[in-house]
């Protein structure tokens, strides 16, 4: 696959160099050669009607006309090997349960920095460090209890963790409707591989945060998710996923605090919540501790948190794993931990706050991946080989006058599956994301989000920036 | 339910039913500028009145024309009531409560969302305007079929229809709050081509023209007229018939939350008065009088629903 504007090296997870499948898309191959083509692209147009009735739409913000937009789907699926899923399965176990164990010790003991195995001020500075988290340990001991790591690939046995999102990991809905989606249109499909479900994603997770009740529950725990409302860029999600668990999708404006109780209004009066899975971020969720200008939250949410009346899900304070310093240190974490080396790979990260690898940085600054320490979604980042000679000499400015903003990484040679195109079918490079549940236990849904840039060449995802998903497969093997 | 949810659900549906009103009133105002053999711009007057947006329409506008008060009432986003503004807030407040709706009335609504506002995308043609009038009472009369074909009877279907009929009553009333003057006994009881053509025009707007001939055996008479729009029961524009359903539905939230508000007792009331009256006393009483207190009791109905069950 030497298209053109692709990598030559990238790893092609459909076809080998000979052009043969390789093995986990030998049956789908199979079909794929025996379909008639124009009635593929006939069926792609199908999908997107299908997602633009149901409302499948996200915001993208600042961009004033298109208040509410499509991801575009491609119907080629994803498909990894039980074999490949098992190892994958393994490392993010591993790296969830060091990521509670973090949350835990810098909100108590702190015995990684006493430890020195991780700089004080990086934690205690961090933005994303809530102080009224110290002392305090969420029900169950849970931190995050719904964490989306973000997987890339580079060849056959090479996984790397891009990164953790243990705050508030969006995307799942896509992973539930790009499956209804292909079953709806392709049910041949699914008779002759053997994919493993994710649709009890939404019965998991509500067990899941239902197993969490804090002491202060009396009777059946009551979940409710918060959203910031209909304007919100994941919108549909949050009321996708109220549906699905079957619990009520509130927003701040419908909770008050009373009796020390999270109590929303019903048409019949008050009702407490023991559970609140929440979409809004920390900043937001209680205008009395963090922003007050806050309409989002719940003013006094922190103290019914604190004395055990309410489950906040994820704990807030849980963000500053999403912290790109924090995650270059994440091989320590693990190992701090775990007491074993991580199962799966880092990125290289250079630290441009330590004044090595911002030199090393802004002289390879055509090579690398620059990002902000707490970005997200694409935003505010360079990617060195496809900028321009300009967009670099800018943004080696920014590097210069905030060092401690950014760190780099190498850009990796994504692996690539194909998508569908007017010709036929060609390379695109792809990650995923998979998501985990965490109670007493790990939960790992086998599948996840697979997101694809469409653009030939391009390495940037973000459904933000032109990405679209991809149904993703587990094989039971 | 949460009472974010009930505001939600009430408000969708008062705005989809006030969409199709709109287009109701678009389309006898269309029917009527045909009939006449000189169209006047006054029948527009009409028109915007009873769509209760005449001033917001003298605010944009120094004249008065057809095609702009068409426009107006069609796609005007500064006008609340136009067609395109009340499906988008329908659309918006069903966003809001897509959890209480089965998959099928938020696709229907979300489909008439998105087709209204690619056929509304720029000023319609004159010659289209039959075919868009058509597709709106179409598309809204889908949400309308998915909604009673999927949905549990249960709580989220009272507060939607409470909705409904709230909206309905206050659009029927308004179009006789206008027009009363043609259905006073001291105009004329024959009727003169001109009446004809009034009362013609009240019955399309209500989408009764046909089956006032059923009722009245054809007759053209102000005081069936009047009749048939208020006190008939089994006509579904009617305000007695609106106030069956309005109390019915507020009937079984009492039933079932196990109490009842002011808003049961002025709906009862209401529904009393259109029950026991003929339209002989409400002639008697005065048809104007009569029908500028019933848009203040229902007015009054919806603020009491509102603070009844806390839907802020």
């Amino acid at each position: 696959m030497t298209k053109k504007g692709i990598t030559p090296l990238a790893f092609d997870e459909m076809m080998n160099a000979d052009n043969s499948p390789r093995q986990p898309y030998a049956t789908y191959n199979d079909w794929y050669a025996a379909q008639d083509k124009a009635r593929l692209i006939v069926k792609s147009k199908d999908a997107e009607n299908i997602f633009r009735k149901t409302g499948i739409t996200f915001a993208v913000y600042g961009h004033a006309d298109s208040a509410e937009k499509l991801i575009p789907f491609d119907l080629i699926p994803r498909i990894i090997s039980g074999r490949e899923w098992r190892k994958l399965a393994q490392g993010i176990e591993q790296r969830v349960i060091a990521l509670n164990a973090f949350l835990d010790d810098i909100y108590h003991k702190q015995e990684i920095i006493k430890a020195g195995r991780i700089p004080r001020e990086l934690i205690e500075r961090n933005e994303a460090f809530l102080p009224q988290m110290i002392g305090f340990r969420p029900p169950g001991g849970v931190y995050t209890h719904i964490v989306g790591t973000d997987i890339v690939r580079t060849g056959e046995d090479q996984f790397y963790v891009l990164e953790d999102n243990a705050r508030t990991p969006s995307g799942v809905s896509y992973m539930l409707e790009n499956r209804e989606t292909m079953m709806q249109m392709f049910p041949e499909l699914f008779h002759q591989n053997r994919v493993r479900p994710v649709e009890n994603y939404p019965y998991l997770l509500r067990q899941s945060l239902a197993s969490l009740a804090p002491p202060g529950c009396e009777g059946k725990p009551r979940v409710a998710v918060l959203t910031p409302g209909i304007y919100n860029s994941a919108y549909y999600e949050h009321s996708f996923l109220a549906d699905m668990m079957g619990v009520e999708l509130v927003e701040g404006s419908d909770l008050r605090v009373i009796d020390g109780k999270v109590k929303m209004r019903t048409t019949r009066g008050y009702e407490a919540i023991d559970v609140l899975y929440r979409r809004v971020d920390d900043d937001y969720l209680d205008p009395l501790t963090f922003k007050p200008e806050s309409a989002l939250g719940v003013p006094g949410i922190m103290d019914v948190y604190r004395a055990g009346n309410i489950t906040i899900a994820n704990a807030p304070g849980t963000g500053i794993c999403d912290d790109k310093a924090i995650y270059s240190y994440m091989p320590e974490i693990v190992e701090f931990y775990t007491g074993r080396k991580p199962l799966l790979e880092n990125v290289p990260t250079w630290r441009c706050a330590e004044p090595d690898s911002l030199k090393y940085v802004l002289e390879n600054l055509a090579d690398l991946v620059v990002k902000e320490v707490h970005g997200s979604g694409g935003y505010g980042m360079l990617v060195g080989p496809t900028a321009s000679k300009k967009e670099r000499t800018l943004f080696a400015e920014k590097l210069k006058s905030r060092p401690n903003n950014y760190i780099a990484q190498p850009t990796l040679s994504l692996s690539t599956v194909p998508i569908l195109v007017n010709k036929g079918i060609a390379p695109r490079h792809v990650d995923l994301r998979p998501y985990v549940l965490v109670s007493d236990k790990v939960q790992i849904i086998p599948g996840g989000l697979t997101r694809v840039a469409l653009k030939a060449g391009s390495l940037v995802v973000n459904s933000s920036q032109g990405g679209g998903t991809k149904d993703t497969w587990v094989l039971e093997d | 339910m949460l009472g974010r949810t009930a505001n939600g659900l009430y408000w969708m549906f008062r705005y989809i039913e006030r969409a199709e009103n709109s287009a109701r009133l678009i389309d006898a105002g269309l029917r009527m500028s045909l009939t006449r053999s000189e169209a006047t711009e006054d029948d527009w007057d009409g028109v915007l009145q009873s769509s209760g947006v005449r001033d917001i329409y003298d605010d944009t506008h120094d004249k008065l024309t057809s095609a702009d008060a068409i426009d107006f009432l069609l796609r005007e986003r500064s006008n609340p009531s136009s067609v395109m503004s009340c499906i988008d807030a329908g659309r918006s407040n069903a966003r809001m409560v897509r959890t209480a709706l089965t998959r099928e009335t938020w696709e229907a609504t979300n489909e008439c969302y998105l087709d209204l506002k690619a056929l509304l995308a720029r000023r319609v043609k004159p010659a289209d305007l039959p075919e868009v009038i058509d597709a709106i009472k179409r598309k809204t009369g889908l949400i309308r079929g998915a909604f009673h074909g999927t949905m549990l009877r249960n709580e989220i279907f009272n507060f939607s229809r409470i909705g409904t009929f709230i909206e309905r009553a206050d659009n029927t009333a308004r179009i006789l709050d206008v027009k009363y003057y043609v259905l006073l006994p001291a105009v004329s009881q024959v009727g003169s081509s001109i009446d004809n053509v009034q009362w013609e025009s009240i019955l399309r707007s209500v989408s009764a023209h046909r089956s006032y001939g059923w009722v009245y055996e054809a007759e053209y008479k102000a005081s069936n007229i009047a009749d048939f729009l208020i006190l008939n029961g089994r006509m579904p524009r009617s305000l007695a018939y609106c106030y069956e359903k309005i109390a019915s539905n507020l009937g079984y939230l009492a039933r079932e939350y196990g109490e009842s508000h002011g808003a049961h007792a002025t709906a009862e009331a209401t529904l009393a008065s259109l029950r026991s009256h003929s339209i002989k006393d409400v002639m008697d009483q005065g048809l104007h009088e009569y029908i500028e207190n019933f848009i203040s009791h229902n007015n009054r109905l919806g603020q009491e629903i509102s603070d009844g069950y806390r839907f802020y």
